[in-house]
């Protein structure tokens, strides 16, 4: 009897091991290949989920002082070069969708309706942190003038750099943090940094905040975004 | 004799195989900023400053695949650590196997004997006081780990916790300098096992001890 429970639990064991071991190795692929593709599905979706829970509304993120600000701030964009507008007194930003007014509204307008600045940590999903100063209007004010519709639940972000594009979540993007920014380290943002106005929020990793903005679009459908889309998580909150 | 609950086997076994997932998939997100620091400052000191790790030791490719790997085998690394601790404390196990102030004299005794000033194998229960103690600093070092890491994923939303460790930064670095640690121990406790003790595999696999250490009936 003992030695039949001992040797089935050895076979329960060497399955176990073996299988695990089979599983790594048929999942050699980046993305786990098909065979565990859907295990890292299921992990992200709870991550995801999880990292909605864990975002707090009302936390806000340390301050820092300009004296702090790091010596060197990286930029990036998907371009071959910093974007740039043909005719930037031509740009707008469109804010469409779930709204009861879609507004079409140049920078001028933007800056007038209101500014904060803050500096702030910067971490990127590479690992890297700097600290930099961020003048800009709250999202927020923006959503509130064109009446966000309840239905919405989503914020799609897009740009003119060769299609980058961001999908957020609604409590992310309602948080006072979440700044339409067109100031960096006390002057009007550079090229290089997303001019003329790009999303900016201390709590979420830099791939999540597009530059060159065009368009806010509120949904009700989950839009995906440049790197997500390639396998970076989806919620990308610190 | 028999030594070790399958509780324990399996756990130990699944947690071989998800460390070292862990590790490679750590190692692969490294590759993609592999400095310490704040941008513009300093960077802390690390041998593997500006390096990338040989890609034998790396899971995933590249960031996105590293990150994928990290963020998915997190889970169940910490269920089984935490069906193991539950085990630990619920069996009673932990008497045998937490270090004590009482095990400093004889972790003293026992590295005497390893240095072999002392020719006498000291009386022992399970285990010996020095593999207590290793025992004892793998578990606070899996701890570390997980408490690190997620400072590291949440610095805003978990900011009390990433400034326990000094910042962000400074939790990457603790999160990176485990990594070391858990080598150092696993080179240390493979080398025990092959050439000072092999039945332990044994016990460790089939749950069986046949070998010449330790009593079960003593702590």
């Amino acid at each position: 009897m003992s030695t039949q429970r001992s040797s089935s639990r050895r076979a329960f064991l060497q399955t176990g091991v073996f299988g695990a071991a089979a599983a790594a190795l048929a999942a050699c692929g980046w993305d786990g290949g098909s065979k565990l593709q859907p295990t890292f599905g299921t992990a992200a979706h709870f991550n995801d989920w999880l990292s909605g829970k864990l975002f707090s509304s009302s936390k806000h993120a340390p301050q820092f002082s300009p004296t702090q600000r790091s010596a060197s701030f990286p930029n990036y964009y998907i371009s071959s070069a910093p974007p740039e507008l043909a005719e930037p007194a031509a740009w707008r930003l469109e804010v469409k969708g779930l709204v009861r007014t879609p507004l079409s509204l140049t920078i001028d307008e933007i800056t007038a309706m209101g500014r904060v600045t803050y500096t702030w940590e910067h971490h990127c999903v590479e690992g890297w942190s700097a600290i930099a100063t961020w003048t800009g209007l709250p999202l927020r004010a923006i959503a509130d003038k064109a009446g966000v519709l309840p239905a919405a639940k989503f914020v799609r972000f897009d740009s003119f750099d060769e299609g980058y594009y961001n999908g957020w979540d609604m409590a992310s993007a309602m948080h006072p943090e979440t700044l339409l920014a067109f100031g960096f380290n006390d002057k009007p943002i550079t090229s290089d940094h997303g001019a003329p106005l790009r999303l900016y929020a201390p709590h979420k990793l830099g791939y999540k905040l597009t530059k060159y903005l065009t368009t806010v679009t509120f949904t009700d459908k989950q839009p995906g975004g440049y790197w997500e889309d390639q396998g970076y998580p989806w919620f990308g909150g610190v | 004799m028999h030594r070790h609950h399958w509780l324990v086997r399996v756990t130990h076994w699944l947690t071989v195989i998800l460390i070292a997932g862990m590790i490679a998939s750590g190692l692969q997100i490294y590759e993609a900023y592999s400095h310490f620091g704040m941008r513009g400052a300093p960077p802390y000191p690390n041998l593997f400053d500006g390096r990338t790790l040989p890609e034998w030791a790396r899971l995933g490719g590249w960031l996105a695949g590293g990150l994928m790997w990290h963020f998915t085998l997190m889970w169940p690394l910490i269920i089984v650590g935490g069906t193991y601790l539950t085990y630990l404390g619920v069996s009673g196990e932990w008497r045998k196997l937490i270090f004590k102030p009482s095990d400093v004299r004889p972790a003293i005794d026992m590295a005497k004997y390893y240095a072999r000033l002392t020719r006498e194998h000291p009386a022992q229960g399970k285990h010996n006081a020095l593999q207590k103690q290793a025992y004892t600093g793998i578990i606070l070092l899996g701890t570390l780990s997980v408490l690190t890491g997620l400072a590291v994923w949440k610095p805003i939303q978990l900011h009390w916790l990433t400034m326990v460790f000094g910042g962000y930064q400074v939790a990457r670095y603790w999160h990176f300098w485990a990594v070391w640690l858990f080598v150092g121990f696993t080179v240390v406790h493979v080398f025990m096992v092959l050439v000072v003790e092999p039945a332990t595999l044994r016990a460790m696999i089939t749950g069986e001890y046949r070998g010449k250490y330790g009593r079960e009936d003593t702590a």
